[in-house]
């Protein structure tokens, strides 16, 4: 599940004056255990500046400083909370326990409850078609106020579903987690723009105009679940509507399961084609 | 290529897609030379959550990143609107040798 961002620390591995130097083996120790926590680490030495301002947030600042005494640090701003740590003959391990204590309770994203996983549109390449929007049932896709095809719903997106890349005409769908490319963002070749298995026509899908397929279906589930009245048999329905894309490949089988009812569908594919359809008249 | 470019480190913490060695022996190198610089757990996580950092990095003048494919982190960037200036350099831990990757990012040291 995707929550909202907490970034409740940044931290600062101070190495510039007024602080002793670490190894170069204790330092990619502590910042790779560290980032694998999900913190964002500043390296700071008396030779390079940072590429992130400070921002009106927490910083902890880390280092060896003499006699193992932190200094007290103030933002002369007051924008910014500043606490200083001395991490002397703390292992990795222990860095990170620190850090955690001083977060406290405030909640922050980490590694592994999720994966970051919404398409990336490459606008070098991407043509406005609308493809993308028409084919989306979990609205992902909108459109800019200047009728540009935008991601405006990455959080609906279906983690490891990257079907939309397939439908895009010019490959400008990236999905970063994604294995191969040029689907993660590889290269586009003239093979890959040329390969059938990139270029699936969605009215093709299920051998016919897809939304037709699903209406006619839901007017034959309508009869039965008058009848039957079983959600179970009406996801079985949708499950096997579909069952061709995620033999194909082109979606995983844990999506079907999340797929909106057929009437939902094909609300869903009258307001995209209406959307589309608006925004290439602009 | 950028003098004095920012330099920015990618871990990739949140799918783990950037093989395990490379990012771990650009981040020794990294640690090994004298220069500073930023490093975060995940450009994608922070791209989701379309956080503000991403536009301060941007802003900051010029960037020299290691990440993974250059189309998807120009793409990251723009998707948060914060599109990275043309002189930013993206190397690329997903295809390149941790060898290359650093000789780019620390071209200036």
């Amino acid at each position: 599940m995707i929550t909202h961002t907490h970034r409740p620390l940044r931290l600062v591995l101070y190495e510039g004056e007024g602080a002793i130097t670490l190894s170069a083996e204790a330092r990619a120790k502590v910042m790779a255990a560290l980032l694998d926590k999900g913190y964002a680490v500043t390296r700071a030495t008396a030779n390079g500046t940072a590429a992130m301002p400070h921002d009106d947030r927490s910083l902890l600042v880390l280092g060896l400083f003499p006699d193992q005494k932190a200094p007290v640090l103030v933002d002369s701003t007051g924008k910014v909370n500043i606490e200083a740590r001395d991490i002397t003959g703390l292992d990795a391990e222990s860095v990170v326990l620190l850090v955690e204590k001083t977060r406290g309770t405030t909640p922050m994203n980490q590694p592994g409850v999720w994966k970051p996983w919404f398409p990336v549109i490459d606008y070098s390449r991407c043509t406005n078609c609308m493809q993308c929007l028409s084919f989306c049932l979990f609205d992902v896709y909108g459109v800019s106020g200047d009728g540009k095809i935008q991601v405006q719903n990455n959080d609906n997106c279906k983690t490891n579903c990257p079907a939309c890349s397939r439908v895009c005409p010019e490959v400008a769908i990236m999905f970063p987690k994604y294995s191969a490319g040029p689907i993660n963002g590889d290269v586009v070749s003239e093979a890959d723009l040329g390969r059938e298995k990139m270029k699936v026509d969605i009215t093709s899908l299920l051998g016919g105009d897809i939304y037709a397929r699903l209406r006619d279906r839901s007017v034959a589930a309508k009869s039965r679940f008058s009848k039957e009245r079983s959600p179970d048999k009406a996801l079985e329905e949708r499950k096997k509507c579909l069952t061709k894309m995620a033999q194909d490949g082109f979606i995983p089988a844990e999506v079907l399961a999340a797929l909106p009812s057929p009437e939902e569908i094909m609300r869903k594919a009258e307001e995209a084609k209406a959307k589309a359809a608006a925004a290439l008249e602009a | 290529m950028s003098t004095n470019a920012k330099l920015l480190y990618c871990r990739c913490a949140y799918a783990q897609v950037v093989p395990q060695a490379v990012k771990d022996e650009v981040l020794m190198k990294l640690c090994e030379s004298v220069a500073g610089f930023e490093s975060v757990a995940d450009l994608c996580e922070m791209a989701a959550h379309r956080d503000e950092r991403l536009k301060a990095l941007a802003a900051n003048g010029p960037l020299r990143i290691a990440a993974c494919y250059p189309r998807v982190v120009k793409g990251l960037f723009t998707q948060c609107g914060a599109p990275l200036s043309d002189d930013a350099e993206i190397l690329n831990m997903r295809a390149q040798t941790a060898d290359e990757v650093t000789a780019g990012m620390l071209c200036d040291a």
